[in-house]
């Protein structure tokens, strides 16, 4: 019973510190299907947990929190569209460059508007989107195993871990079953083709890069208004880059990078557990080491275990038109 | 009798910076016609193609379609006209499926599912009218590449294609591939469909047309009825003085064997078999060619004999030295050392450093010798002077060697790459596709140095996709399919037909028996 309970518990905050992974996976996957680079998904998510964390605690809403964040996000992966779309620029540079950006920017600011070293006020119930208690959660959390799953881990999460899960299948739906998605994966492949056949590779490139704005902006929102209240100093620590490895994981498609964030959230959540527990045989892990494990395990499947992949062919390629 | 016009150009003319691509291009395109345009590498046909489907935008004149004058914003709009395009480097989406690439652009409806359902019954329909049978659910990079041409037709004509404009289709064809593509123009021309064929190979020009207009330096120089006219008056257009194919040469006296493949076996990159137990051999005063459609090994070839790659089993003697077997493996340098020079197939890739300057290029590879340095300092002196020295003996033009390479024609570069490789005076050169995107002015001189090597007792081996090159300067010809040397024969024996068999994957005796029905 004890060991079935501590499961439940592992399993529930595998999802809760996976959810900005698989929105931003997701985000830098369609960026990625159509052929831009997005390294700057750590800056995206940080800019958007920033202002959403800021217009909640200055309005009292977490939807004008969501508005904010994802209106953010959505600015800077404008700014590098234009700059890899329109300008042909290194994606790598201004990427790194919108990264370094934000992370210099956002506590500025915070510190410049609420006087409090960098953070935003914490956040109140009602302005962050707090946990939802599913019907009947509390009268069946008694029941063995059943009630503990449904009450811990399908009940009790916020709103945008909802989404986030809905929004797996919604993003494979778009990529292999509407015309958008065809043409998405082909500018990703052979923008030429896609020009030859009289369809702008500029246009459905700044489409994605919109869509991969929104869904970024989605991560950093939970990030500072729904597992945390508040937005603090460097709080995507490295989350941006790990949903980038977690797509090459997931090869670029949705349900594989999906599970792939789970397996990187599942070890996160397993390294807190892990900390000060007693093991037979080996004793107290320090802690240094059990907060290595993600990294890792990021190392090693990069490393060894992806085997060979092929990326979107034109990845990463600004495309030249002819004139 | 005035035949209706598919396609009618007036004055067209493109520039780019100070060269004039296109000046003044006029011709007529019968409706219903095969129409050929020839011409050598760089006398402007891909720039006029380009306006006539949308992709540039003419500087002046104008295009006709069907006797109304047009001007084409983009592709689309020139397929909304009816004007389709094959393009020399398909436009498919590798790992979408036929299908998936024939509506991509044209898919009608935003349901993915039901646009192929609705394009499937279309394009069955069209299937059975020109006698096409493609694999509709493949993903195209599992076809070969002769199908791949005929998706990429298909494509053209589901988007309401009237006139097809073919650039170079028969480039990456093995001869059979070719014929069946004739035949496919043929039956379109049957159909009503105009076709415009363009190639630089006098033959199917011959073979195909009815009419034929002759580029040359972004000019029209004529305009002929294919009936009317003959191969050698259409190359004597397009080069614009007399040519002597024939390559002078003397019957080589000394046979001492230079290079010995003995049942050679390699893996590509992907761990595949390359080579498959080849044997080969190449005596001083002779060229041995290999032909082949490209992809069927010849690379790997190269790599072994160069040190570039390791071969999995056999062994590969140079002067009677082992340089490549199992645990014996000799870089590129000590066979250099040796007296191998290697011109290398991708030019760009392995041949030169496109961003640095010519001067720079033509010590690469050497730069340790005495006389380009000395104690890890470069002498840029000597090797002003010696770049100096290429540039006039090979003639390259513009003559100036602080010019990037990359900022070279082919033809100049490879001119370079080929003084920098026989400067040494080597006993043995490998060339790779000695001519590839090389002007025809080019292609002579090379041809030439080719020969004054073998006749001066050098050995050589060239790979070349070209057959009417391995023709001209080798002795003997061996040919490859998947692998495997098909067979090897004297150039005497040898005619396109029975290589093109060969090229295919049949071997000698069987090709005889071929050649008795």
């Amino acid at each position: 019973m004890e060991f079935l309970n501590e499961i439940v518990l592992l399993a529930d905050s595998t999802l809760r510190i996976a959810t900005p992974l698989i929105l931003a996976g997701l985000a830098g996957l369609v960026a990625e299907r159509g052929g831009v680079v997005d390294i700057g998904l750590e800056g995206k998510m940080l800019a958007a947990a920033f202002a959403a964390a800021a217009a909640a605690a200055v309005t009292g809403s977490p939807w004008m929190g969501l508005f904010a964040g994802v209106g953010a996000s959505v600015a800077l992966a404008l700014l590098h569209a234009y700059v890899a779309i329109t300008q042909r620029g290194n994606q790598i540079v201004s990427g790194m460059a919108i990264n370094i950006a934000v992370a210099g920017m956002a506590p500025t600011l915070a510190n410049f508007w609420f006087k409090k070293g960098g953070q935003t006020p914490l956040l109140s119930g009602d302005a962050r989107f707090e946990s939802m208690t599913w019907p009947f959660a509390e009268e069946l959390a008694d029941v063995p195993f059943v009630g503990a799953v449904y009450s811990e881990i399908i009940s009790g999460h916020n709103l945008i871990t909802y989404m986030a899960i809905l929004l797996v299948p919604i993003t494979a739906w778009m990529l292999y079953k509407t015309r958008f998605g065809l043409r998405l994966r082909a500018v990703g492949e052979n923008p030429e083709a896609v020009d030859t056949a009289g369809i702008s590779v500029a246009r459905i490139r700044y489409q994605a890069m919109i869509i991969a704005g929104i869904l970024c902006g989605l991560a950093g929102t939970v990030l500072s208004t729904g597992l945390g209240a508040g937005f603090i100093r460097d709080m995507s620590a490295g989350k941006g880059y790990l949903a980038l490895a977690a797509m090459i994981f997931g090869k670029w498609k949705p349900v594989p990078t999906l599970l792939a964030c789970l397996l990187f959230g599942f070890v996160d959540a397993l390294q807190g557990r892990l900390q000060g527990v007693e093991l037979p045989l080996i004793g107290e892990i320090p802690v240094q080491f059990t907060i290595m494990l993600p990294y890792i395990l990021t190392v090693a499947i990069l490393a060894g275990f992806v085997g060979k992949i092929q990326a979107p062919r034109a990845s990463g390629i600004p495309y030249e038109k002819d004139h | 009798m005035t035949k209706a016009l598919a396609i009618e150009t007036r004055d067209l003319s493109k520039r780019f910076g100070e060269v004039r691509a296109n000046d003044r291009i006029s011709m007529q395109i019968a409706s219903g016609s095969v129409h050929g345009i020839v011409g050598e590498n760089g006398a402007g046909k891909s720039t006029l193609l380009k306006m006539l489907f949308g992709l540039y935008t003419p500087d002046d004149g104008e295009i006709l379609v069907d006797g109304e004058s047009i001007k084409f914003a983009d592709p689309a709009a020139a397929m909304a006209k009816g004007v389709g395009m094959v393009h020399q480097h398909f436009m498919l989406v590798e790992p979408f499926t036929v299908l998936e690439n024939i509506i991509l652009g044209a898919e009608g409806s935003r349901n993915l599912d039901e646009a192929k359902d609705a394009a499937r019954v279309v394009l069955l329909e069209l299937e059975k009218k020109f006698g096409f049978n493609l694999p509709l659910d493949e993903p195209v990079e599992n076809l070969a590449v002769g199908v791949r041409q005929r998706a990429e037709i298909l494509k053209a004509l589901y988007k309401g294609a009237e006139t097809l404009i073919l650039d170079e289709p028969t480039a990456v064809l093995t001869p059979q591939e070719c014929d069946q593509l004739f035949a496919l123009v043929e039956l379109l021309k049957g159909q009503g469909k105009t076709v415009l064929f363009v190639t630089h190979k006098l033959h199917e020009i011959m073979a195909v047309t009815d009419d034929v207009t002759v580029i040359r330096a972004g000019k029209v120089v004529a305009t002929r009825k294919t009936t009317e006219t003959s191969a050698e008056e259409l190359a004597e257009l397009m080069v614009g003085a007399k040519v002597v194919r024939e390559v002078a040469r003397e019957k080589h006296k000394e046979h001492k064997l230079r290079l010995a493949l003995k049942s050679v076996s390699c893996t590509n990159d992907q761990k595949q078999t390359a080579l498959k137990a080849i044997s080969l051999e190449v005596y001083d005063g002779e060229v041995l060619g290999i032909a082949g459609v490209a992809g069927n090994g010849q690379t790997e070839l190269l790599e072994v004999i160069t040190g570039l790659r390791d071969v999995s089993a056999g062994s590969i003697e140079m002067s009677d030295v082992i340089v490549n077997a199992h645990g014996v493996s000799t870089d590129p340098i000590s066979l250099r050392c040796m007296g191998m020079a290697h011109v290398a197939e991708d030019r760009l890739k392995t041949g030169v450093v496109e961003s640095m300057s010519a001067r720079d290029n033509i010590m690469l590879g050497y730069q340790r010798e005495p006389d380009f340095s000395k104690h890890g300092i470069l002498k840029l002196k000597d090797i002003a002077a010696k770049a100096d020295e290429y540039f006039e003996s090979q003639d390259v033009r513009p003559r100036n060697p602080s010019l990037p390479i990359g900022s070279f024609s082919g033809g100049n570069q490879q001119k370079i790459v080929i003084a920098r490789e026989i400067a040494r005076n080597p006993q043995l050169m490998v060339i790779g596709q000695p001519t590839r995107g090389v002007d025809i002015g080019a292609v002579t001189k090379i041809h030439d140095q080719i020969t004054e090597l073998r006749n001066a007792g050098k050995a050589l081996l060239v790979v070349s996709a070209d057959l009417d090159e391995l023709l001209a300067i080798s002795d003997r010809i061996a040919v490859m399919c998947e692998g495997e040397v098909i067979g090897v024969m004297p150039v005497e024996e040898a005619d396109e037909r029975t290589l093109g068999l060969m090229m295919a994957g049949q071997r000698l005796d069987q090709t005889a028996n071929a050649g008795s029905v």
